[in-house]
């Protein structure tokens, strides 16, 4: 059975690894949202599928990361890729700041406090706050980024930069909720209070969830502004939110491979669609439903952890 | 003053229509705990299924202004809770066992759905209300002229939460209600059938949000598909400030957002209304994280 999935997930990825050799600029560049909506997701997934925080404002913290790129850039021309952590860190400290006081607020509440920081965020680009944000017309001019002394500009070149990211992000990712720190964000997502008595405490816990889903998110904003050079406050409004939170909970909260095959569905099938036009959209809302009716923990729910005993015992043997 | 006084009505007005869209996100989340996200686009049918009626039925010609309106308002209600009642059927019902994330996507997905359907049906475009409906006229109270359909929309939005309270408190249907929404394992034991409560919940909500519809229309004079997220948003951050699952709440929560909204569009900037709400809403669940009447519920362990 791991087996299987092993073989499936390495003859997706050298698929996914040579389509830009057979597919057209068009869906080499739909292969490319596909990209950064996965990292995305993958990083809402840290807080809303594995700490179980309802937050639907995850485009406040790309918009952030894609904005503080995109000055940093425009006005003292520092390369594109040296801003990745740059644009991470104050994606990071945003979200830092702004969820320290709310954190605590249960489920909905939450919800409603989140999509009003995407709201208010967007408005302010609207706004041209402090004069640097282009109003919304947005900021163009944003330069293309230089990997090595590698130029990336076309739409295959962008692909294994944002793929590449990719691999990195799923990586850590896996890692991260194979941690002490991840199951203690699945404890507190399952019992909050039986994982306080346990010792865990549960505030700095998804405090810190949330920081790094903000920081990645970050990062993929600047990305995303590289690769578009000019970015607009309608790029990241409340429906973006509202996309990524579908995609992690269609693909299967928790799962890293749902979240991946979510992506692909949400932002794939009315690609793939574009023939029905007008009625693609309602044919999408309804597939939502009856998917939801039929696999309602997600298309690729995460495997339960398991603990061999024989491994167990044998580390601890080892100690 | 007179801005003041002015803003301080069309704030009520405004905030009357979010308190009703309001009522449907607390009755439900109050039942269900479902944040039904497709109640805004039920919204949206009120308004657009008022406009066919208004344009293809000729009510004019038989009834008079008022009579137009309350036979409309009547029709549209009936039709909507049709709608919200098959929702519930289809999206939410095979539901109800699974985990509560689940159904919020099958409430976004619906939502779609019918924002899609109102898009196909009518087109893409701005429908305009016809404007001769309910006479333009302002009434005259301390030196101002404030127009007639402000006042008529304040007074039903307040009629029809009033009789939606004595419903809940005072007969054996919304005793039950109130019964399930507290718990309803316990309320089947005594005898209630929640499946049926579930179902008035969902000809209730959708009935006030389809009203509300029917009153954009008429106040605004111009209808597109996608308000619903628009108004729905802000009924449910109407919501929430009241403490989702309290009627009360909901209609405190929306008349107060309504009057934020049109102060600070106002005195502040008109630009940063929607932000000013926000800024509002997450101050108040800072200092109370239950809402303004949300009771402080401990966790159940």
């Amino acid at each position: 059975m791991k087996n299987k999935r092993i073989v499936i997930y390495v003859a997706f990825g050298v698929i996914l690894l040579l389509s830009p050799s057979f597919l057209n600029a068009y869906w080499v560049d739909v292969l490319n949202n596909v990209g950064l909506y996965t990292i995305l997701a993958l990083s809402l997934n840290i807080i809303l599928g594995h700490a179980g925080l309802f937050h639907m404002g995850h485009a406040a913290f790309y918009a952030l990361g894609a904005y503080t790129t995109a000055i940093i850039n425009t006005t003292y021309h520092i390369p594109i890729l040296w801003l990745l952590p740059v644009s991470g860190l104050v994606a990071g400290l945003a979200a830092l700041v702004v969820a320290r006081p709310i954190i605590h607020l249960r489920g909905d509440y939450l919800l409603i406090v989140t999509i009003g920081l995407v709201e208010i965020i967007r408005i302010a680009l609207v706004n041209n706050v402090f004069g640097i944000t282009g109003g919304s017309n947005g900021i163009f001019g944003i330069s293309r980024p230089v990997l090595l002394g590698w130029k990336i500009n076309k739409p295959w070149e962008f692909f294994y930069l944002i793929w590449g990211f990719a691999a990195v992000t799923i990586f850590l990712f896996d890692r991260l909720e194979k941690s002490r720190f991840g199951r203690a964000l699945n404890y507190l997502r399952e019992d909050d209070v039986a994982a306080e008595g346990s010792g865990i405490n549960t505030a700095h816990y998804k405090l810190i969830a949330f920081v790094i889903g903000a920081f990645w998110a970050g990062m993929v904003g600047n990305i995303f502004a590289a690769k578009m050079t000019i970015i607009a406050p309608e790029s990241f409004n409340f429906w973006e939110s509202v996309v990524l939170f579908m995609i992690v909970l269609l693909g299967g909260r928790g799962s890293i491979p749902g979240v991946i095959l979510g992506s692909f569905l949400v932002l794939g099938l009315p690609e793939i669609f574009r023939q029905f036009a007008t009625a693609r959209m309602l044919i999408f809302g309804a597939f939502m439903v009856v998917m939801m009716i039929f696999r309602t923990e997600g298309i690729l729910p995460p495997l339960p952890r398991k603990y061999p005993i024989a491994k167990v015992l044998g580390r601890e043997g080892s100690v | 003053m007179e801005l003041f006084i002015q803003q301080l009505t069309n704030g009520l007005a405004v905030g009357g229509i979010y308190a009703l869209i309001a009522l449907g996100y607390t009755m439900v989340y109050g039942v269900l705990k479902l944040i039904n996200f497709a109640h805004g686009d039920l919204f949206t049918i009120g308004a657009y299924l008022g406009l066919t009626l208004l344009t293809t039925l000729g009510l004019t010609n038989y009834l008079g202004p008022f009579g137009v309106v309350i036979v409309l308002a009547l029709m549209v209600m009936g039709l909507v809770a049709i709608v919200g009642a098959a929702l519930e059927r289809v999206a939410y019902r095979p539901l109800r066992t699974s985990h509560r994330l689940s159904a919020v996507v099958s409430a976004l997905g619906a939502s779609i759905f019918f924002q899609n359907a109102v898009m196909l049906i009518y087109g893409a475009r701005y429908k305009v209300y016809p404007h001769d409906i309910l006479p333009r006229t302002a009434i005259h109270v301390f030196g101002l002229d404030i127009p007639l359909i402000r006042l008529l929309i304040l007074l039903t939005s307040i009629v029809m939460m009033i009789g939606l309270y004595l419903f809940i408190q005072r007969t054996k249907i919304g005793t039950a209600i109130r019964a399930a929404a507290i718990d309803q394992g316990a309320a089947k034991l005594m005898g209630i059938n929640v499946d049926r409560v579930i179902m008035i919940v969902f000809l209730i909500g959708p009935a006030l949000g389809g009203a509300a519809g029917l009153m954009v229309g008429l106040y605004y004079g111009q209808i597109n598909f996608t308000m619903g997220w628009l108004y729905g948003l802000k009924a449910f951050t109407a919501a929430i400030l009241g403490g989702i699952g309290n009627i009360p709440g909901a209609m405190v929560g929306g008349l107060l957002l309504g009057v934020i909204e049109a102060m600070g569009a106002a005195y502040i900037s008109i630009a940063w209304k929607d932000a000013i709400a926000f800024c509002v809403l997450i101050l108040i669940l800072i200092v109370r994280p239950t809402g303004l009447l949300g009771e402080r519920v401990a966790e159940k362990i």
